[in-house]
């Protein structure tokens, strides 16, 4: 949103990277800042480095994670979906209330992905069909679904899980793994093979470049951001499955806010917010970055609240970083 | 169409009426002047942070952090009222819009000097706001009335001709704001750097130093929302607001104020806040439950951005659309 809004973006003098502008990437950079963190928490508590508590760490982000995966590509495309949390409540809401009646664990599944499904449909029914921004028309359907969950929800809380239900949010596949944590890794190879492996993955980057010259490349523009809005629904449907499993309750205040944490996510994994550009690698390192920080601080008895600035701080730190170093480096080139 | 596009604020001035109508027929009361003067108080705050955000998605960005600003603010005017109670209470809402006016300041320098996209800049502003409240707070603690002084909590009650203060400051920000986007050259310069930015550099305007100046005037509106709300709520905590900046988003869409920049005006920045403050005083009144309140405003923001797409004005885009189904 600079001055440059509108104007051809510059394009670099070769295609090739060199392995100075190889070692300078964004992913890199993260990864630094992730091992920093990783020294120095296992410096500042002598409880960091134990297996089972960086295993306990994992679950306070796999959930948005799992979402900020589908959120990376749908940004890519210059979309966004601010709606993701109140998707992930309707369908604990829509869950629950089947569980009230006495859905099985499978059913329950099925409803929950469902559910998901349905919102990201009608959230891309809306910017794909009547063309309208999507951060405007998130914002809208933000509130409906989150209105809706209260409107069957109430005050009230569903709780009857049936137990074999609780194996998704709280069981291990093998030792300290968790199956949330394996769902988000495998996940993340998915993602990002389609990314940046396929044609579709290729198509994201041309259409969040230059909508028009993608549709005149012969890409069906609408199709594939529906089927992106369908994904991130699908995968709040997922997310939602993994944390109501997790706590075994449905509050209509679920979630509540995640929408910023995942798009803080996103971006902090080298997303331009604009579209265009980012990698799931970014995104994954991000992800274990914001773990660290969260589970590092927790440990250092931290509030929350409090880490919220660290969180809020690392976000704005991390992505001026490149700009100041540039504005460093050029002023002492004009100055000398 | 053409008459209706023109006119969108009387579009949306007859939609509101339309509802104080249909309840009124529903609760005869509910038109009582009493009535409509506690709607007008209870929205006063929304009109006041909908027309600071309205400036700043004119100029092309968006304010994420007012919410969390305001929480600040208000937590910060609440402190120094409850620690200091012989601090004269005329002073605090000059330094709730200064200390507004420097949040805003903040995340205006990171939009205008490191160029960093201002979705994500109020992003991490919205969290380290929010995050500040608790240690200013020392620990997350409350402010209840009874910490608060009496002239602290009646200030924006006191009734002046009929209207509580606090209506009358969103009042005279409406007309402020109204005469400052209409005839100064820094009100234009808005709506000229968010329709056009490139155009705008070569007229000759600043477009970082305009964004910038947007987001001040936000924070320093959201910086007096603070106090308002502490006072009118006459309780201060960490979670204050939280939510609220969509919200105010929304007053602002519904009021027709273009999320890509350049379009929008002070009267509708007014009925957005209007029609959403309607709408939540109505329910109770009509006994929908409550729990109602968020679904029928999320749909009454899907309807209006409809809307107001449909009448939008279309340009080559239109071309493009139709050799496409055409294929």
């Amino acid at each position: 949103m600079a001055v440059l809004d509108g104007q051809p973006r510059p394009i670099p003098p070769t295609i090739r990277p060199t392995l100075g502008q190889r070692l300078m990437r964004w992913e890199v950079l993260l990864l630094l800042v992730a091992l920093a963190i990783f020294v120095f928490n296992a410096n500042a508590s002598p409880y960091f480095l134990n297996p089972y508590n960086l295993s306990d760490a994992t679950f306070n982000f796999t959930e948005k994670a799992i979402i900020a995966l589908a959120m990376a590509l749908l940004i890519i495309a210059a979309e966004i979906d601010l709606s993701v949390a109140a998707m992930l409540a309707l369908a604990s809401t829509a869950m629950g209330a089947a569980a009230e009646i006495g859905a099985g664990t499978p059913v329950l599944i099925v409803v929950g992905l469902a559910t998901g499904l349905m919102c990201g449909a009608f959230n891309g029914f809306l910017v794909t069909r009547l063309g309208l921004p999507s951060i405007v028309i998130t914002i809208g359907t933000l509130t409906l679904y989150r209105g809706l969950a209260l409107v069957v929800l109430g005050d009230g809380v569903y709780k009857n899980y049936p137990d074999s239900f609780a194996w998704f949010g709280q069981g291990y596949v093998w030792w300290v793994f968790s199956f949330e944590f394996v769902l988000f890794l495998v996940l993340a190879v998915i993602f990002g093979v389609v990314l940046h492996l396929t044609v579709f993955g290729r198509w994201l980057y041309a259409i969040g470049n230059n909508p028009v010259g993608a549709r005149f490349s012969g890409i069906r523009v609408e199709r594939v951001k529906f089927s992106l809005f369908l994904l991130t629904g699908l995968m709040s449907g997922v997310a939602s499955i993994l944390l109501t499993s997790r706590i075994g309750a449905t509050r209509p205040n679920i979630a509540f806010g995640w929408e910023l944490e995942i798009i803080t996510l996103v971006v902090l994994g080298g997303v331009a917010i604009l579209g265009g550009s980012g990698t799931i690698l970014g995104v994954v390192i991000a992800a274990f970055v914001m773990g660290l920080v969260t589970f590092g601080l927790g440990l250092l008895n931290v509030p929350g609240i409090v880490m919220l600035i660290f969180i809020g701080g690392l976000l704005i730190g991390v992505i001026s970083l490149p700009v100041a170093v540039e504005r460093l480096t050029r002023g002492r080139r004009g100055s000398g | 169409m053409g008459f209706l596009a023109r006119n969108r604020d009387l579009v949306l001035a007859t939609v509101i009426l339309g509802l104080i109508i249909i309840v009124t027929a529903i609760r005869p009361t509910y038109i009582a002047p009493s009535n409509l003067r506690g709607i007008f108080n209870d929205t006063s705050i929304l009109i006041i942070l909908a027309l600071g955000q309205m400036i700043v998605i004119l100029s092309r960005c968006i304010d994420l952090s007012v919410a969390a600003n305001l929480a600040l603010t208000g937590m910060i005017v609440a402190m120094i009222n409850a620690t200091y109670p012989e601090f004269p209470v005329l002073l605090l809402p000059l330094i709730a819009a200064a200390a507004g006016f420097g949040l805003g300041a903040f995340n205006g320098f990171f939009v205008w000097k490191v160029g960093i996209p201002p979705i994500v800049v109020t992003l991490g502003t919205l969290a380290i706001y929010r995050g500040m409240i608790f240690i200013v707070s020392g620990g997350g603690t409350w402010v209840n009335s009874h910490e608060m002084t009496p002239g602290f909590l009646a200030l924006p009650r006191t009734v002046f001709l009929g209207l509580p203060l606090l209506s009358w400051t969103a009042i005279t920000i409406g007309v402020a704001v109204y005469l400052f986007m209409r005839f100064t050259r820094q009100g234009r310069a808005f709506h000229a750097v968010g329709g056009n930015p490139v155009a705008a550099v070569y007229a000759g305007l600043d477009v970082g130093r305009t964004q910038f100046i947007a987001f001040c005037i936000c924070g320093t509106l959201a910086g007096l929302a603070g106090y308002l709300w502490i006072s009118r709520f006459a309780i201060a905590y960490t979670e204050i607001a939280a939510g609220f900046e969509l919200q105010v988003v929304a007053a602002c869409v519904i009021g027709g104020v273009a999320i890509a920049g350049g379009i929008g005006t002070v009267p509708g920045a007014i009925l957005g806040a209007l029609f959403i403050g309607v709408v939540n005083n109505a329910l109770p009144v009509i006994h929908i439950s409550p729990f109602w309140q968020n679904a029928v405003s999320g749909a009454a923001i899907i309807t209006a951005v409809v809307i107001n797409a449909r009448q939008g004005t279309r340009g080559g885009r239109l071309i493009l659309r139709e050799s496409h189904g055409g294929t």
